[in-house]
C-alpha cells in the first residue's frame, strides 16, 4: 500500500498525432506565404510514384517553376533518376529507417530546397500505404497512385490512405489484361471511402492519361494560389 | 516498422509532459488505443521495450495498453454498431452512409511518477 501512495498519476490525454498536426497546419501557412505548392505523393512501393513524375514533371515544366524531394529509406536512385531524367532539382531525404515524414522532416528537407520562384515542390513519400497517411505532412492536397497488381480491392484494405488523398491515379493500365482488375469496382470503392476523390486511370510506361493528371495539377496549384 | 516511429512519438510528448511537471523519472505511460488505429499493441510494447533503454528518464519504464473499441454510426438509420465485425456498411439498414465514431485513437491517457 505504502508503494501505491507514492504513485502520482499525471493525466495527459493527449493524441500523439496533435504535435504534429499542429506543426502541419503551421508548415501549410509558412508555404501560402511564399507562394509554394506542396503535393504529397504516397503509394506502395513499386508503383510507379518515379515513373509518372518524370512523365509528369516533363509536361509541366515549362509552365510552372518545380523541385522535387524524394524520401527514402535509403540510397539515392529516385533524386538521381528524376534530375536525369527531367533536369528537375531534385533533392533526397532519407527518412533514417522510419516508414513515413511528418510535418517537421517535410520542413527540414524544404530548408534544402531554393524557394524563391518556385511554383510547386513534390514531395515523393516513402513507399507504404499505412503509415504516411497517418502523419500530415504539410502538404497543400495529398495524391496517391495504386497500380493494378496491386489489386481493385486496395480502397478496402487501407481506407484511410484513400481517405486523406484528393486524387487517385490509377497506373499501369496497359496491363489490366493480365490481372482480375476491375477498374469501376476500384472507383466504387475509392469513392465509398472519399466521396469527394478524383480518380484518374493512367499508364506511366506509355504515358497514357498522364496529360490529364498534369493538368489536375496546374488547376491547383493556380486555384490554391488565387484562394 | 510503423510502431517504432510511434514510440519515438510517445516518448517525445511523454518527456515533454515530464518535464513541464518537474518529474526526473517515470514509471509507467499508460495508452488508449483504438481497435482500429492500425497500431498493433504487442509490436508497440516491443518497439517500446527497446526504445526506453536509451532514455535515462524511462528505464524500466512501463508502456499499458487500453485498447479502445471501435464503434461506427450509421446516419442513415441513426443507429450504432461494432466497426471491427461489420466494417463500412451498416448491418441494420445496408448503408454504406457510416462515420467512425470511435476507434482510431492514439492518445497518451496518463503517466505515473
Amino acid at each position: 500500500m505504502t508503494k501505491n501512495q507514492e504513485v502520482k498519476v499525471i493525466e495527459i490525454k493527449k493524441s500523439i498525432f496533435a504535435d504534429n498536426d499542429l506543426d502541419a497546419d503551421n508548415l501549410r501557412k509558412e508555404l501560402k506565404d511564399k507562394g509554394v505548392f506542396l503535393l504529397n505523393l504516397m503509394s506502395s512501393p513499386g508503383s510507379g510514384k518515379t515513373t509518372t513524375l518524370i512523365r509528369t514533371l516533363n509536361l509541366i515544366k515549362d509552365k510552372l517553376r518545380v523541385a522535387v524531394m524524394e524520401a527514402d529509406i535509403d540510397s539515392d536512385v529516385d533524386a538521381v533518376k528524376i534530375k536525369e531524367a527531367t533536369g528537375i532539382e531534385s533533392i533526397q531525404l532519407h527518412t533514417g529507417g522510419m516508414c513515413h515524414l511528418d510535418a517537421e522532416m517535410t520542413r527540414q528537407g524544404l530548408d534544402n530546397v531554393p524557394m524563391d520562384g518556385l511554383d510547386l515542390v513534390i514531395l515523393e513519400n516513402v513507399g507504404n500505404l499505412v503509415c504516411p497517411a497517418e502523419f500530415d505532412t504539410g502538404s497543400c492536397r495529398n495524391a496517391m497512385i495504386l497500380s493494378v497488381p496491386e489489386g481493385h480491392d486496395k480502397p478496402l484494405k487501407y481506407p484511410l490512405m484513400f481517405s486523406v488523398c484528393d486524387l487517385v491515379l490509377i497506373n499501369k493500365t496497359d496491363v489490366m489484361p493480365y490481372f482480375d482488375f476491375d477498374l469501376a469496382k476500384c472507383e466504387e470503392y475509392v469513392h465509398m471511402r472519399n466521396p469527394k476523390a478524383t480518380v484518374i486511370p493512367i499508364c506511366a510506361k506509355t504515358g497514357e492519361g498522364v496529360e490529364k493528371f498534369a493538368e489536375w495539377l496546374l488547376n491547383e496549384v493556380n486555384n490554391w494560389k488565387k484562394s | 516498422m510503423h510502431e517504432l516511429g510511434i514510440v519515438f512519438y510517445i516518448i517525445k510528448d511523454v518527456k515533454k509532459a515530464a518535464e513541464e511537471n518537474g518529474v526526473t523519472h517515470v514509471n509507467a505511460v499508460v495508452m488508449d488505443i483504438g481497435e482500429v488505429s492500425t497500431i498493433v499493441p504487442d509490436y508497440l510494447t516491443d518497439c517500446w521495450r527497446w526504445a526506453v533503454t536509451k532514455e535515462p528518464m524511462l528505464e524500466g519504464c512501463e508502456l499499458r495498453i487500453n485498447t479502445i473499441p471501435a464503434v461506427t454510426h450509421c446516419d442513415a438509420c441513426g443507429e450504432e454498431y461494432e466497426t471491427v465485425r461489420y466494417g463500412k456498411t451498416c448491418p441494420h439498414c445496408g448503408s454504406g452512409e457510416t462515420w467512425l465514431l470511435r476507434g482510431n485513437e492514439v492518445e497518451i491517457k496518463q503517466i505515473e511518477v
